[in-house]
């Protein structure tokens, strides 16, 4: 019986561990070897270097930017994303005015309507989008800064994503509008499970609503908040960043360097640039910075657990 | 199975089954590199097709049995040209079965074939997904051009295939020395871009010095017209015009030692003044409103629409721009203005240079097909086709008798004719892409014609980032010969 369990165990696990092993784990260190390596991507032949790309990178100043526009991403956008979604959550579930003879606990007026236009961002890709925010920023003609002259600001015409201060902000804005309404609707469906009890109870204490939240709801959402919080962040390392930043900024990556982030570097050092080396060295240590991110989120938001 | 206590004791806890899961993981992954092979090891390339017999219709030596694949970049010349030059090859080699592809996605289909050591017979590398020339030279994975080069022309077999060329096709396919790696099919003519309508109205004719552009412009500000506009986000659309006129002020020379990268080639009092000359755009206002955020196709959009009179471009804006530019706009490009008559060079000095980069690779299975393949799109009926199908010129000296060219077009055959031998063709762009594109364009001339660096400052910088890519050893260095 006892052998019959190990290989019953054994039976389940081979597959999904083998494919686990040869889709990630192996190209992780196909691309650590290769760091130490001077290959160009373009032709079979390459020899070891030894620490030669690490060196560089750490001289190089455009990694050095990259990576601050990086960590910039990985902290501001979790921040602003989940806190737009957690407000426009709770205001769709929680957050409305008590009506007559309505249930205790209800959202604000026309909350089904603003949960599926918040969703609608997301069901356009991530290039669409950025083709659009694009069009929205053009300085000439663009949506915004019509918008700003038909209101009578003439003298107020930024170049957006031209202008070195503004562009990598211009960057995230977009993230945060394609992104928050996956989390108004991760958050609403994580509200809906919470007693309406504990509401009316923290009601009947004279629980006003920022009490309500900071009190009852933010506490018993814990857990979904963290789990949006590593998924975010890695979505703003990751390919959405790549896209955005590619698709929509100058250069690409921004006047002066101003928007360029790592997974860009990555891309044109390896495919634009025929470096593919040196382009995975900037893969390594993208990959560190992720798995510190994963981490630190993972020990800041250790909670006991609330059961309900 | 037993209680959870019981379990712990005999069986395999929860905790346990993962972290023994975990360790075989970790024990299992170098293993399967003895298993799975290297992603770049690939073979050892492919078989050569065997030569065929030299003969006086058949100078390269092409076996007719031989297959031939040929890949093209399917952009802004569409897939046409190619295709009828294709069927030539098939007429000429009834035996040969081509295999003929066109894909905007020349690395991603390519590259892998390269680090395989099987790539197709010929190539057009272009387009966003261009390989890296200078890694392919460095790496020795092209054929050397050369016999193509002096192998009778197709339409005259007194004349041999290099003399029926423009001037610096063959210069721009060398990297260093004498073996040419590449052979560049269409021509690009790059300048000062304008409407003949909006001059006109103006009463002007285009400024031959830089006072005339000044004064010009101003006219044209009193209008509501703006003077000049670019492509803000890519900012590596300035030089189109901005080197030429380096050129014409300093002489080629000063050209020469920016492309070679040599110690101070940057702080020459020819790139100051001309520098100096840009920013006057900017300060005085004639840069049309909110350029540093427009892109080229709305740069080029918004120059078609007549609120700016000069755009640096190439050729082929005439093409992108088609459905933009009105009818009666009057197409036409001129070489740069130059700051006065103590220039260097004349007026009519102009940048035009090969585009749509061929390569034959050296593993190719039949290279001489490929090569046999270029030296019939180098005939002057191709090239005739290619012109009157895609308003390009091509590599071929000639081939615009007969045809109706568009006004671009013909604009553009005049200023090489006003040129003649004044035509110049910096090397940056094809020697040292991040150093153009990103560093000069979008962080040094960008920044400077958004008026956030002052010619000086953008020199100074510009000047740190040559020094950098000339100490940088992870790239190929090359000189003018």
């Amino acid at each position: 019986m006892r052998h019959g369990k190990y290989r019953f165990i054994v039976g389940f696990l081979a597959l999904p561990l083998g494919l686990y092993a040869l889709f990630v784990v192996w190209p992780f260190i196909q691309s650590i070897y290769y760091s130490f390596t001077d290959w160009t991507g373009l032709s079979p032949d390459f020899r070891m270097v030894g620490f030669d790309n690490y060196e560089r990178m750490l001289d190089d100043g455009i990694f050095w930017k990259s990576l601050r526009h990086s960590l910039l991403f990985a902290l501001v956008l979790p921040v602003v994303t989940l806190a737009l979604a957690l407000f426009f959550a709770f205001m769709i579930n929680v957050g409305g005015r008590r009506r007559r003879g309505g249930p205790a606990i209800s959202g604000v007026r026309g909350s089904a309507f603003y949960k599926i236009v918040y969703f609608f961002p997301q069901v356009l890709s991530i290039a669409i989008v950025s083709l659009l925010f694009a069009f929205a920023y053009n300085p000439d003609s663009g949506a915004v800064n019509s918008l700003l002259r038909g209101i009578g600001l003439d003298g107020v015409q930024p170049l957006w994503l031209g202008d070195p201060n503004l562009a990598l902000w211009c960057v995230m804005a977009v993230l945060v509008w394609s992104t928050v309404g996956f989390f108004v609707v991760l958050f609403s469906a994580g509200m809906a499970s919470i007693p309406a009890e504990l509401y009316e109870a923290a009601l009947l204490d004279g629980a006003n609503r920022a009490t309500t939240f900071f009190r009852v709801t933010l506490p018993l959402l814990w857990g979904t908040v963290q789990s949006g919080w590593v998924y975010m962040g890695i979505l703003a390392l990751g390919a959405e960043s790549f896209a955005v930043v590619q698709i929509m900024t100058t250069g690409p990556g921004g006047p002066d360097y101003s928007t360029t982030v790592m997974v860009l570097y990555v891309y044109q050092k390896a495919f634009r640039d025929g470096q593919a080396a040196y382009a995975t060295t900037i893969g390594v240590a993208l990959l560190i910075v992720t798995l510190a991110f994963a981490a630190i989120v993972m020990r800041l938001g250790r909670r006991e657990r609330l059961e309900f | 199975m037993g209680s959870t206590a019981h379990h712990r004791a005999e069986g395999v806890g929860r905790r346990d089954l993962i972290k023994r899961s975990a360790a075989l993981g970790l024990v299992a992954t170098p293993g399967m590199g003895l298993l799975s092979a290297c992603a770049s090891s690939g073979g050892d390339g492919q078989e050569k097709a065997e030569q065929g017999k030299k003969t006086a219709k058949n100078p390269l030596g092409v076996n007719d049995t031989a297959g031939l694949e040929f890949v093209l970049f399917d952009g802004g010349f569409g897939k046409e040209y190619a295709e009828d030059a294709v069927k030539i090859y098939e007429h000429d080699f009834p035996k040969a079965k081509v295999k003929f592809a066109a894909t905007q996605k020349i690395q991603s289909t390519l590259q892998p074939r390269f680090n395989q050591g099987t790539p197709p017979d010929l190539i057009d590398n272009s387009g966003a997904e261009q390989m890296d020339m200078g890694v392919l030279v460095g790496k020795n994975q092209l054929t050397d051009l050369t016999a193509l080069l002096d192998a009778p022309s197709y339409d005259d077999p007194k004349k041999k295939v290099r003399d029926t060329l423009r001037p610096g096709i063959v210069e721009m396919g060398q990297f260093d020395g004498d073996p040419v790696w590449i052979l560049y099919y269409a021509y690009t003519v790059y300048g000062v871009w304008y409407s003949q309508k909006a001059l006109d109205s103006l009463d002007a004719a285009y400024p031959e010095t830089w006072d005339d552009m000044l004064a010009l412009c101003a006219k044209a500000k009193k209008k509501g017209i703006a003077g000049w506009t670019y492509a803000g986000k890519y900012p590596y659309y300035i030089p189109f015009s901005l080197y030429p006129m380096i050129g014409k002020v300093g002489g080629r020379e000063v050209l020469d030692a920016i492309d070679n990268l040599e110690p101070n080639a940057w702080k020459h009092p020819a790139v100051k003044a001309c520098f100096e000359a840009y920013y006057e755009l900017y300060k005085k206002g004639y840069i049309l409103q909110g350029t540093p955020g427009l892109d080229h196709i709305q740069s080029q959009t918004a120059w078609a629409k007549g609120k700016a009179l000069f755009l640096p471009n190439g050729s082929w804006v005439e093409n992108e721009s088609a459905n933009v530019i009105p009818s009666d706009f009057g197409l036409a490009v001129s070489a740069p203005s130059g700051l006065d008559s103590s220039d260097k060079l004349p007026f009519g000095t102009i940048w035009a240079s090969g585009g749509e980069p061929f390569i034959v690779p050296a593993k190719a299975k039949n290279a001489e097909g490929g090569m046999e393949q270029l030296r019939i799109m180098l005939s002057e009926a191709s090239s005739k086709n290619f012109t009157a199908k895609v308003k390009s010129l091509t590599a071929f000296n000639g081939g615009t008798s007969g045809i109706t060219l568009t006004p671009g077009l013909k604009s553009g055959v005049a200023a090489l004719e006003k040129a003649g031998s004044n035509v110049v063709n910096p090397r940056l762009q094809d020697w040292y892409v991040q150093l153009q594109k990103e560093k000069i364009g979008v962080s040094g001339l960008g920044e400077m014609m958004a008026g956030r660096l002052t010619p000086a400052e953008a020199i100074k910088k510009i000047q740190a980032f040559a020094d950098e890519a000339a100490k940088d050893s992870s790239i190929k260095h090359y000189k003018h010969q």
